[in-house]
């Protein structure tokens, strides 16, 4: 199951060298991946349908409670066969939608990417598995999006949805570790035993609002929605496969999977009513204005996804049952239309509602899965849909309060819906061909093949609802309810309230959509709002960031390393000297001090006038022998003060470093002075003040008592343990042993660096 | 003794601080070299200095009797003394070889040349 | 500073130097001294002899390229420290004869470790005398 699980991630890695293999020809293999794991996945269908749940276990990392934990019931059976399947139509439909397309192979691996991160979403059984995996799936959705990567508003679009679902997802993820501290329970399956302990909780407040955040953003709820019209600059495939049937469902399925868990609340429940009917009402009133086929698609699926969030929210059998249907019709009929738009888009190169007519005398088959899922949007039977829409007024209608206010908008939602669906499924392909399309031909079958297959599958399971009730339907309800439910979906129902309300829908919906035209007069009067919708904040936010770090960034990175280093600098004075300020008491202790000497003080008086005539003199070579002062004057002083080694190396180095002066110092450049006299007052003052409080420091440090632990312990064992009288040498070769292996790889890195440097010929420039 | 040492230390900091703020590639090179020595002797100094008992132990016994420099800051400072002469054979090619190519050892004029070549 | 005393001077300075870099090596774990130590005594002596004679006759006696020094160092360091596997000890821990060797004194792990310096030492500091002299 693991494996099945990361086929797609494997396969990523493998589809460009595998598409640059294939030549452009038959592409359309690359389905086989889908394709293998939906049947995969469909074999487990009679177990799952028989009330069994599959598991798998893989320690991942214990200590933290991570596990790639792998859990299918029926919900999660459900979406795996969406993923899977639609999966291997977008495939196939790819292969001919970008055919010849320079980056084919990118987008196949993006494409398996992202359904093996969805396959993990709705498999996860652990919290924090869950996460990562809905992470995994909005970093490939960013690809997606933004795959036209030549195009600006393409990339913005890919931010903005990454900068929505990324956000969202550090909340769930908030949400999953507050839960996980709640219960010590990581396991999502056995989450819901403790449903109880977690309403009690005083933190329960924070876990909903933190997931509903997630799940929100994910979904496209209002007011996070406007991330997903903008997503519509991707490739027709994507806005198919992500955005309508699997990814912004991601959300829903993070709604229902802990609907055992934490729903039954009435907080739980009212909020997503709330948010769930503000977003299905607003959504679906946007969708009838606008033009664009995806832009009407775009707005009519996040109205779906609110009425899921808002079923969700109602919470009884009926209303779970209702959106586990409505999740599958939604799926089948939406993304039909994505794949017609994506053809009409094709072949005719525009997307404009209003000039599209009459491509039914050039591509029937087209038109008829278009009008077939128009229907079954519509919720005319014998569709799926009609299944769909009657369970939804049931849910709404048997509601304990406020039945009608629901039901209502219920009501208008799905009128906009239904107006919404014929215009993109009906309206292009009725009426008169317009002449600048009559050349337009019918796409090759690999294009229109996939949208039939799913207008038809819509129109069989509504003719025949058993076929799904039983095997799929049941088992996601009693996931989702715990309870075996004792129901059967029907077509018919006989005459009763809900069919009056299906027919008033229906006819509203198709009376209306004969009197309204679209135009882009309604268009603008829609759009009219913009400037105070989140969407513009949100941008306006952006722009604020940007400008502010644009300014920020421009006072401190200014590319001078010496500003660098004097905002460095200044601020550790500062800290040390208000330190210093606080009343730290400086004083010397004379009698823990070793006396002075003669020959101590004369190289000291060296020393000091070397530096100083390092600091002052105009000549490099100067410098560089006074350099050498300094070092032979150092090799003294630890070999006063008891350190032999050091005064060795400290003699070789400094004989080296000045022979390496010597030698390149004619090739170096002149010892210009370049700044100006201000400058280096500024500078002299700065260095003198940090000197000062180094020495005042090291006095202070003087006056500690040293712990000598470890030296002592190096002393006392360098021969019982390592074998030599040496101490220091005993340290570099045994006990840090290591350390010096490091150091002397670092060493020979830098020599390979010199050589390097010196012998590569800088060709442009030397050429010159 | 220590305070001289402690002076020295200053005075070394400073130096190499001043040096670091020039705008020559060199005087930089330098900047590092004397910062590097003001670091090692206040690491020396730290673990306190003591005269004529380097940490060797004698022919006759097993382990370091009553007082003993610190070998410890030694053996730090011994490896820093080395890995600062790889740092400043580095850095001195690399001056070398930038001079050479933007044909200016200023830094403030490094700056713009990102984009020219 | 080709003069005829530096020359012939440095002739017999050059085997003295290398003989007591080897000697400063081997007492390094007794006495003051080590593989850092030897290392750079060592390259000096080969960049005098540089100074004395040219580039070129110094190149002659070592016959390799410097730079190969340093692989061979590394990897008799990680050779003597990996050596304790084979006994079944865990990495760098140090391995001794029982008996000293005449001469030499006591061998062990660490002395082949230190002698891994020795050669990386040379290695490192006659690669970047060499290359700059030779590219001026």
């Amino acid at each position: 199951m693991l494996l099945a699980i990361l086929a797609g991630f494997i396969l990523a890695l493998f589809m460009p060298s595998l598409i640059k293999g294939l030549k452009g020809k038959s592409t359309i293999a690359v389905a086989l991946l889908p394709f293998s794991l939906f049947v995969y996945f469909i074999s487990f269908l009679p177990r799952i349908s028989a009330g069994e749940t599959i598991e798998f276990h893989w320690d991942w990392v214990p200590s933290l409670g991570v596990g790639m934990d792998f859990y299918l019931d029926g919900l999660s059976l459900l979406f795996t066969l969406l993923i899977t399947g639609i999966g291997t139509l977008v495939f196939v439909y790819t292969s001919s939608y970008l055919k010849g397309h320079q980056y084919l192979d990118r987008f196949y691996a993006y494409l398996s990417m992202f359904m093996g991160s969805m396959l993990g979403v709705v498999m996860a059984d652990n919290i924090i598995t869950l996460f990562i995996f809905w992470e995994l799936t909005s970093i490939s959705s960013f690809f997606l999006i933004g795959f036209n990567n030549d195009s600006e508003p393409s990339r913005k679009s890919a931010l903005t949805a990454l900068g929505i679902t990324g956000f969202g997802g550090l909340f769930l993820l908030a949400g999953m570790v507050t839960l996980g501290f709640i219960t010590e329970e990581f396991q999502i399956s056995s989450l819901s035993a403790m449903s109880g302990e977690i309403h009690a909780h005083e933190l329960y407040p924070w876990v909903i609002g933190l997931v509903f955040i997630g799940a929100f953003t994910k979904s496209a709820q209002f007011p996070f929605h406007f991330w997903l019209p903008g997503a519509m600059k991707a490739p027709t495939p994507v806005s198919t496969y992500l955005h309508s049937a699997t990814m912004v469902k991601a959300g829903i399925y993070l709604l229902a999977r802990f609907t055992p868990v934490l729903g039954n609340h009435p907080w739980w429940n009212t909020t997503l009513i709330i948010i769930g009917g503000i977003t299905m009402l607003y959504a679906a009133l946007h969708a009838i204005f606008r033009l664009d086929l995806k832009g009407i698609l775009a707005y009519s699926t996040i109205s779906a996804l609110g009425i899921l969030t808002f079923l969700i929210g109602l919470g009884t059998t009926a209303a779970l049952t209702a959106a586990a249907v409505f999740i599958l019709v939604h799926a089948l009929y939406k993304a039909t239309l994505f794949l017609i738009t994506g053809i009409i888009d094709h072949e005719t190169g525009t997307r404009d509602v209003s000039k599209l007519a009459g491509l039914n005398k050039v591509m029937l088959p087209v038109g008829i899965a278009g009008l077939l899922a128009a229907v079954s949007n519509a919720g005319i039977p014998p569709t799926f849909g009609f299944v769909g829409k009657d369970l939804i007024y049931e849910a709404t209608l048997h509601f304990d309060s406020m039945a009608w206010v629901l039901t209502g908008a219920a009501i208008i939602t799905n009128v906009a819906l239904l107006f919404a669906g014929f215009l993109a499924g009906i309206k292009p392909f009725a009426g008169k061909l317009p002449k600048a399309y009559a050349k337009v031909h019918l796409p090759p079958a690999a294009m229109w093949v996939p949208p039939m297959i799913l207008a038809v599958l819509g129109m069989l399971f509504g003719m025949i609802p058993p076929l799904v009730d039983g095997p799929l339907i049941k088992p996601i309800v009693s996931a989702l309810t715990l309870r075996t439910p004792d129901f059967h979906l029907h077509l018919w129902h006989g005459f009763n309230v809900v069919l009056a309300l299906s027919v008033a829908t229906i006819a509203t919906g198709i009376a209306l959509y004969f009197f309204i035209k679209p135009s882009e007069a309604l268009l603008g009067r829609a759009t009219r709002f913009e400037a105070i919708s989140p969407h513009s904040l949100v941008r306006g936010l952006g722009r604020g960031v940007t400008w502010f770090s644009e300014k920020w960034t421009n006072f401190l990175q200014n590319g001078y390393l010496r500003y660098y280093l004097i905002t460095i600098l200044s601020f550790l004075t500062l800290l040390l000297a208000y330190r210093l300020f606080l009343g730290v008491e400086i004083y010397v202790d004379a009698s823990t001090l070793s006396e002075i000497t003669i020959y101590e003080a004369i190289i000291v008086t060296i020393m000091a006038s070397a530096i100083i005539f390092t600091v002052f003199t105009k000549s490099r070579l100067a410098a560089v022998a006074a350099m050498g002062v300094v070092g032979y004057s150092f090799c003294l002083i630890f070999l006063f003060y008891s350190a032999p080694d050091l005064a060795m190396t400290q003699f070789s180095i400094d004989t080296l470093t000045v022979i390496l002066f010597v030698l390149v110092i004619y090739n170096l450049p002149k010892y210009l002075n370049l700044s100006e006299t201000r400058d280096r007052i500024r500078d002299g003052l700065l260095a003198l003040v940090f000197g000062a409080l180094i020495s005042v420091l090291t006095l202070e440090v003087l006056n500690e008592t040293v712990e000598k632990d470890i030296s002592t312990y190096y002393a006392e064992q360098a021969y019982l343990l390592g074998k030599g009288k040496n101490v220091v040498n005993v340290i570099l070769v045994d006990f840090r042993g290591f350390d010096t292996m490091v150091e002397i790889t670092v060493l020979a890195i830098a020599a390979l660096g010199v050589f390097s440097l010196l012998k590569l010929r800088l060709k442009s420039i030397e050429k010159e | 003794m220590e305070i001289l040492l402690v002076i020295i230390i200053g005075l070394l900091y400073a130096a190499g601080i001043y040096m670091i703020l020039r705008r020559s590639l060199v005087k930089l090179i330098i900047g590092l070299i004397l910062l590097g020595n003001g670091a090692n002797l206040l690491i020396f100094l730290l673990g306190r200095i003591v005269k004529g008992h380097p940490p060797i132990i004698g022919s006759t016994e097993k382990a370091l009797a009553d007082i003993y420099a610190d070998p410890l800051p030694q053996a730090l400072i011994l490896t820093a003394i080395v890995i600062s002469f790889g740092l400043q054979a580095f850095a001195i090619i690399l001056v070398k070889r930038a001079y050479k190519v933007v044909k200016t050892d200023d830094l403030d004029e490094m700056n713009a040349t990102d984009e020219d070549i | 500073m080709k003069t005829i005393i530096f020359r012939t001077a440095s002739d017999y300075l050059l085997p003295l130097l290398l003989l007591f870099s080897v000697f400063i090596l081997l007492r390094g774990h007794y006495l003051p001294g080590g593989g850092f130590v030897g290392g750079l005594i060592a390259s000096i002596a080969f960049v005098i002899h540089s100074f004395a004679n040219g580039l070129e006759k110094t190149r002659n006696i070592i016959k390799f390229h410097p730079g190969f020094l340093m692989p061979i160092g590394l990897v008799f360091a990680i050779g003597a420290g990996a050596a304790p596997w084979i006994v079944g000890q865990p990495f760098m821990s140090g391995l001794w004869f029982d008996d000293p060797f005449p001469v030499i004194g006591m061998v062990g792990s660490a002395l082949f470790f230190d002698t891994g310096v020795y050669l990386v030492v040379i290695g490192v500091s006659l690669t970047i005398i060499f290359t700059i002299s030779e590219t001026l």
